[in-house]
């Protein structure tokens, strides 16, 4: 990036400090958008009902009403657990890692990208509680004083997942509040009756003095301090799910870096997929500019490099290690039964990124929406790939299994969908999408004197 | 943490807070710029939830802390009222009756036995043979119809225990059972959870005796006698019980 070039200015437009809370206040009370989002809710809302009855249904007869058969414990439930906790990557890599690392652009899309985080891992969460057998029982992962004389196992990273996804869930609920707060208090002074009652309870009394201001970021620079190792930490600990076992396919010691550089990948590819069009929707395409989508694009290609590389190192890690059951594996990969998925997934995530090398494609949004929705399914097919093939195939011939999902897998499945956009939409109704505070910042000289 | 205030209740403070978020609320709200959201109560409100929540959260806590451990939780001091006020006070204590003479199945089932009517009658054929109170044994006997016994320690149903194991290997009816022979009528004495099972699981030497003391009542080990060590090493994985 240059440093005082066109690529300087991350706002379009003449918006002074006051137009830049008009801009971001009306998308939060704009009746323009108000039928179309209400329109938006309902769909989302049969989404929920079917979560709701998807749940309903693994409570009620247990996880036999899924597909997983012997020796393929894990269907798509664990596909989409890893799916939407890498999804959650993205925000707090662009709110606490690009925070401190100074990179002003993130303030127009950080507080979206933070709000999918949380919606993403609330996703992510359900799918190994309800994956567990007895649901109902999910406490047991924790230790507490309990009437058995034991508790949880913690030589097994399925333990350590919990925590490593409940912290991550709370700590980035938490930066993400306390970013909100200054913005809070802008809603409460631009509002009237109750929703200012219900937003001044959440600005906690914001102010906005010195003090006030010189408490808030330094708070918010430690979470980000807290957060950053999280990024890291979470998928990494996912990725011990697998690479812990000895099972061919996951026994591989790339698979932490690997996997926390597909969540950021596909991080990336979500928000650019919400992002264009919601850009448009709310008119805030002079706060979220072209120029933003690029350098998400650029950050998703170095991610995708990673991948590419993590894919390589698999494959030739599988050939050197000269084990007769990885290699068996790698074949079906380049040219066996689990081929057709392994070149589509190369394709989706390595080929098509490449794309992005060049300016006019980074830039041209049709393409970044196109190749990002072709990212978030590459990704949903490699965890496949991972979780399934591998159990599918096994260590014999005799061991091996076929997989294929229900109907209550994929109503689960769509269900988290259902719930992810009606959350998104709540939040894109009644919270400002963009930092106003932060933004604010970037044109605090800037005076509109005529130009 | 001041939520009552919002705006320009005292001028130096608030000429102060004219930072990048100076209150829009004077410039912008038309009708009333100084309008209060909140009143002075509530700050005090907003406390009392917020130190509520942990308060209150640990005190559930506590309280299915200590219910999860109480008789009423595990059925300790249980006694259900049986078909005939057997007496094991008067019938052990007293007659010095072995525990085998009734529970006869116990060094070779998984399930101890409870006495077949036939059992009773060897005595109660000629002791007491009209005592009002042993009617229902005499009625059992003429009509062929078993006692309907109430169970007093039950194990839930996915536990698989089995009486015989223990009684080899030195565990007393007595480490489990209590002093029955100070028990006019039968009760729970053990709390029977996973917990009091996996503690004598981990660690079984303090809860052993010799082979010649397992149906002994009262009885002390010698002070200078060798604990009585598992040769097996201890059975504490899941599917031990849970089979």
């Amino acid at each position: 990036m240059t440093r005082g070039g066109p690529d300087e200015r991350w706002i379009d437009g003449d918006h002074d400090v006051a137009a830049i809370n008009d801009c971001v206040v009306d998308t939060v009370q704009s009746p323009r958008t108000r039928n179309v989002w209400l329109v938006a809710l309902a769909a989302a809302a049969l989404g929920l009902g079917a979560l709701a009855l998807a749940v309903f249904g693994v409570f009620w007869w247990y996880v036999g009403i899924w597909g997983v058969r012997t020796p393929v414990y894990w269907g798509i439930a664990i596909t989409n657990f890893v799916w939407w906790v890498g999804i959650a990557h993205a925000g707090t890599l662009i709110s606490a890692i690009l925070l401190l690392a100074n990179q002003t652009w993130r303030r127009s899309i950080n507080r979206f990208a933070e709000a999918m985080t949380l919606f993403a891992i609330a996703c992510a969460g359900m799918f190994p509680l309800l994956h567990l057998g007895r649901p109902e029982f999910f406490y047991w992962l924790l230790p507490y004083p309990n009437t058995y004389g034991y508790w949880p196992q913690f030589l097994s990273p399925l333990v350590w997942d919990f925590f490593a996804v409940a912290t991550y869930g709370m700590v980035s609920l938490v930066f993400w509040y306390v970013g909100l707060v200054p913005d809070l208090a802008t809603m409460r002074d631009r509002s009237t009756g109750l929703r200012a009652r219900v937003y001044g309870v959440f600005a906690l009394g914001w102010r906005g003095s010195a003090r006030h201001w010189e408490r808030h970021q330094f708070a918010y620079l430690l979470l980000a301090g807290l957060a950053t190792t999280l990024v890291v930490s979470v998928h990494t600990v996912v990725s011990f799910d697998f690479a812990v076992a000895q099972l061919p396919g996951w026994h591989a010691t790339v698979f932490p870096p690997y996997f926390v550089a597909g969540a950021i990948f596909s991080g990336f590819a979500l928000v650019l997929t919400l992002l264009i069009p919601v850009r448009v929707w709310l008119g805030l395409r002079d706060l979220i500019t072209d120029r933003h989508l690029d350098q998400c694009a650029k950050l998703m290609l170095t991610a995708g490099l990673v991948v590419a590389y993590g894919y390589a190192a698999e494959l030739y890690f599988g050939w050197y290690s000269g084990d007769p059951h990885e290699r068996e594996l790698l074949a079906s990969h380049l040219h066996g039964r689990s081929a057709p998925l392994f070149w589509t997934v190369i394709g989706l995530n390595v080929a098509l990124p490449q794309s992005l090398w060049w300016r006019a494609a980074r830039r041209s949004t049709a393409w970044l929406f196109v190749l990002s929705i072709g990212v978030n399914l590459g990704m949903w097919l490699e965890r496949w790939l991972i979780v399934i093939t591998s159990l599918e195939h096994g260590l014999l011939p005799t061991t091996g299994g076929h997989y294929w999902p229900t109907f209550w897998d994929w109503l689960t499945l769509a269900g988290t969908f259902g719930f992810f956009a009606f959350f998104m939409l709540l939040f894109i109704r009644f919270v400002p999408v963009i930092a106003m505070s932060e933004l604010r910042e970037l044109v605090g000289d800037r005076r509109p004197e005529g130009a | 943490m001041r939520l009552a205030p919002a705006i320009a209740c005292d001028d130096v403070n608030h000429r102060h807070s004219r930072g990048p978020l100076a209150n829009e609320r004077l410039a912008a709200a038309p009708e009333n710029p100084l309008a209060q959201l909140f009143r002075p109560s509530a700050d005090r409100r907003i406390r009392l939830v917020l130190w509520g929540l942990p308060v209150g959260l640990t005190l559930v806590g506590g309280v299915g802390y200590a219910l999860s451990r109480s008789g009423w939780s595990t059925g300790v001091g249980w006694s259900p009222a049986q078909p005939i006020p057997f007496s094991h006070d008067h019938h052990v204590g007293g007659a010095g009756l072995d525990c085998r003479y009734c529970h006869e199945t116990v060094e070779r089932a998984a399930f101890a036995g409870l006495p077949a009517t036939e059992t009773c009658m060897h005595c109660h054929a000629h002791l007491f043979p009209d005592a009002p109170l042993l009617a229902p044994v005499r009625d059992s006997w003429a009509d062929d119809r078993p006692i309907r016994w109430q169970r007093v320690h039950d194990l839930p149903d996915f536990v698989y225990f089995d009486h015989s194991i223990h009684v080899h290997e030195g565990v007393a009816c007595e480490t489990c059972h209590g002093r029955v022979d100070r028990m006019p009528r039968i009760r729970q004495v053990a709390d029977l959870s996973m917990k009091w099972c996996l503690d004598c699981h981990r660690d079984p030497t303090p809860h052993l005796r010799p082979r010649d003391a397992v149906f002994v009542m009262g009885w002390r080990p010698e002070p200078d006698a060798p604990p009585v060590i598992l040769e097996d090493e201890t059975h504490v994985s899941c599917s031990e019980c849970h089979r």
